[in-house]
């Protein structure tokens, strides 16, 4: 059914820089009406250094393979299979209780709902010197210790006094804050942030992203940076990853996906964000809506959307190939994609939801 | 053009219970002016909390204003009672956020869209003239006949929006209230929500006030924004001048923040604001924004801002507040306004 994937390392990035690389992972839900893959054969490396954007909307399974990579699965979800090396150690092939040591110094994880994701009946300090206490065994004073110096180095005011507050009191600007510091507590080598700023303000959304920067910076730590906005992508991330239905589309670095997609998912997406030249104008718009996970056609997972599509690709699932320099694309027709000035209007034609 | 809505001084407050002392006061609304005309999308922009749900409530008459003006084609709605109320009523409709939680479940999608009729009785009497006009609706949204059976969970999103859309255009209002209509919705169906509000407002010249957070949209489908601040519009003018050259540094700072996908457009010098919004229970003295602005001076905090626009050589003017309501004009409430690009941190590199 599938063919050979390729790997998603292209020869530009040197192993030894990948803090995680990701091959062949499936991930399945049990559901009353059967077992549904969400997580399909996705590959990626993330860099050290560098930010890697999950690029996708609501569904296509960004937030599934964050979650399966740092085993925070809901009991529905399941790892069907693949790996997940982080400093070269697989994390789905280990123990809980295995994954949970070498996580907790080696994986930091952001969500998108920072209300939800802190525990409301502790205060800030305790919940950030956690980690201390579990992973290096200190006391409740050097743990405190640590805590006011996290806070102080994710920004926020009075640090001293603010320790003894309770989630509730912050604003939402700043409980974020107070996750990326969690996340960031044992200086890991990987950060994952999940939407970290889908539910802020502008003005604070660029405040909490030159953070994200920052600490990546001195940290030298890789990120992955989920998100459905284009241009926090195109602002912030070196790589991504395109994922649809599952499955991943494109992947490659930014500058190339991003001005040469090879994918007509991607090439879709980019010509639906309104831009001045259009003002006024219609927008480009895909034809039809996400499939359903439990109705994911055979052959390829877009063929419904397509523009280009063919008989082959009702037949046949396309695999990841090179479609450029550091570049991949799951497409029986991603040269054309690449070269062809019509795939936009074509692309435009279908605004009808059917 | 005509105007169909204008409003003037409207303000709003709430009493919040603040502990054993009693109630505090929150000015959600604290002197809005504005004005919609008749085929005319105005956005409404601004962070969370800054007023902007109250305002549109306050329009749809599910707030009663403390204070202030509301004209629609001249009539006060708030005057009204009886038939003209609920003549009235028919011509403001609202679109809501979330295209999930807005339909009723246990509805189906015909009986959504026209349940108005069965409180506007006399416009559709007969079952017949309803099932003509749910069909019009449908067509127009882009819908199926055979879809009106269906419940709202068979859809997808963007479909539950027509839906939504469809149900707002069914009393054939002369401004709908679209309040984040594609904020829930993915991007690749986003695009075609937009184009279908465009298309129905040219078919049928109907007024949009179009409250969003997202400014790249804000900037597609708008002519006039409006941006607010703590209860307030700090900044008015069409959507060219507010985007391209802002006059008040908040609005500077909101669209230097904004991600930009073409990096062509990103600013070389991008205004990071520090802080967040203040509460609404404790506003600052004088202007509003003075706690984040960089630009703030004593006199900022003495005194509230009088109204100031530009002229057309780029020289700023003392502006007469409440002119900015019909003028059309940019306005902007600072004491220093913004001069230029590059201090708006809006200037890119060539």
């Amino acid at each position: 059914m599938m063919t050979e994937i390729l790997e998603p390392t292209s020869r530009t990035q040197s192993a030894d820089q990948a803090v995680l690389e990701v091959k062949g992972l499936d991930v399945d839900i049990r559901t009353p009406k059967g077992i549904v893959r969400v997580v399909s054969q996705v590959g990626f490396s993330a860099r050290r250094g560098k930010t890697l954007a999950l690029l996708g909307e609501s569904g296509c399974g960004k937030s599934m393979t964050a979650k399966a990579i740092a085993g925070l699965l809901d009991p529905v979800a399941s790892v069907a299979g693949g790996v997940a090396r982080l400093d070269s150690k697989d994390l789905l092939s280990m123990t809980a209780k295995q994954r949970r040591k070498a996580a907790g110094e080696g994986l930091g994880i952001v969500f998108q709902d920072a209300l939800a994701a802190l525990n409301p009946v502790y205060t800030i300090g305790t919940q950030l010197g956690e980690a201390f206490r579990i992973h290096r065994g200190a006391s409740r004073k050097q743990a405190k210790v640590e805590a006011i110096e996290l806070m102080r180095r994710v920004g926020i005011p009075e640090p001293e006094t603010r320790v003894n507050s309770y989630p509730h009191q912050f604003s939402g600007g700043m409980r974020q804050r107070i996750l990326i510091a969690m996340a960031v507590a044992l200086s890991p080598n990987l950060l994952i942030a999940d939407e970290p700023t889908t539910a802020l303000d502008v003005t604070v959304q660029a405040q909490i992203m030159q953070l994200l920067r920052n600490l990546r910076e001195q940290e030298d730590m890789a990120v992955v940076l989920i998100t459905h906005d284009l241009a926090v992508v195109a602002e912030e991330a070196d790589d991504v990853c395109v994922m649809y239905a599952g499955n991943v589309a494109e992947q490659g670095s930014v500058d190339t996906v991003f001005t040469r997609p090879t994918h007509p998912y991607t090439k879709g997406l980019l010509s639906s964000v309104p831009t001045d030249s259009q003002r006024g104008a219609g927008l480009n718009s895909i034809p039809g809506s996400p499939p359903e996970l439990s109705k994911i056609p055979s052959g390829c997972v877009y063929q419904d959307r397509c523009p280009l599509v063919a008989a082959v690709c009702r037949e046949q699932r396309p695999a990841l190939r090179e479609t450029g320099p550091g570049q991949s694309a799951a497409c029986h027709f991603a040269e054309q994609v690449a070269t062809s000035q019509t795939t936009e209007e074509r692309l435009a034609v279908g605004d009808d939801e059917k | 053009m005509s105007t169909v809505l204008e409003v003037q001084d409207l303000a709003k407050t709430f009493h919040v219970a603040s502990g054993a002392a009693g109630t505090r006061e929150l000015k959600a609304l604290d002197g809005i002016n504005l004005s919609v005309k008749r085929g005319e999308t105005l956005g409404l922009v601004g962070e969370s909390g800054c007023g902007k749900s109250t305002l549109a409530r306050t329009l749809m008459m599910l707030e009663q204003p403390d204070g202030g003006t509301v004209r629609f084609d001249g009539q006060d709605p708030f005057a009204l009672r009886g038939k003209q109320l609920l003549a009235w009523r028919r011509r403001v409709q609202m679109v809501f956020q979330d295209p999930f939680a807005s339909l009723n479940a246990r509805m189906s999608a015909g009986q959504i869209i026209t349940e108005p009729f069965a409180t506007h009785k006399d416009l559709y009497p007969s079952a017949a003239a309803r099932k003509q006009r749910l069909n019009e609706l449908l067509d127009l949204v882009g819908l199926r006949a055979t879809d009106a059976d269906k419940s709202p969970q068979e859809f997808s999103g963007g479909q539950r929006q027509r839906i939504g859309i469809a149900r707002a255009l069914a009393l054939g209002p002369d401004l709908i209230i679209l309040d984040e209509p594609v904020s829930a919705l993915d991007l690749s169906v986003q695009a075609q929500v937009l184009n279908l509000l465009n298309d129905l407002q040219q078919q049928l010249g109907v007024s949009y006030i179009f409250i969003s957070h997202d400014l790249s949209v804000v900037r597609h489908v708008t002519d006039r924004v409006a941006v607010m601040y703590l209860g307030r519009i700090i900044e008015t003018g069409s959507t060219e001048q507010v985007f391209d050259s802002p006059l008040h540094p908040y609005t500077a700072s909101l669209m230097s923040a904004s991600p930009k996908l073409d990096p062509a457009l990103r600013p070389v010098n991008r205004i990071v604001l520090q802080g967040e919004l203040p509460s609404p229970l404790d506003p600052p003295s004088g202007c509003r924004f003075r706690t984040r602005c960089w630009k703030a001076q004593p006199i900022c905090s003495a005194e509230r801002p009088e109204s100031r626009t530009r002229e057309a050589g780029g020289k700023i003017l003392l502006g007469m507040p409440g002119d900015s309501v019909n003028a059309g004009q940019q306005f902007a409430e600072c004491h220093f306004p913004v001069e230029s690009a590059a201090e708006a941190g809006l200037a890119v590199s060539a």
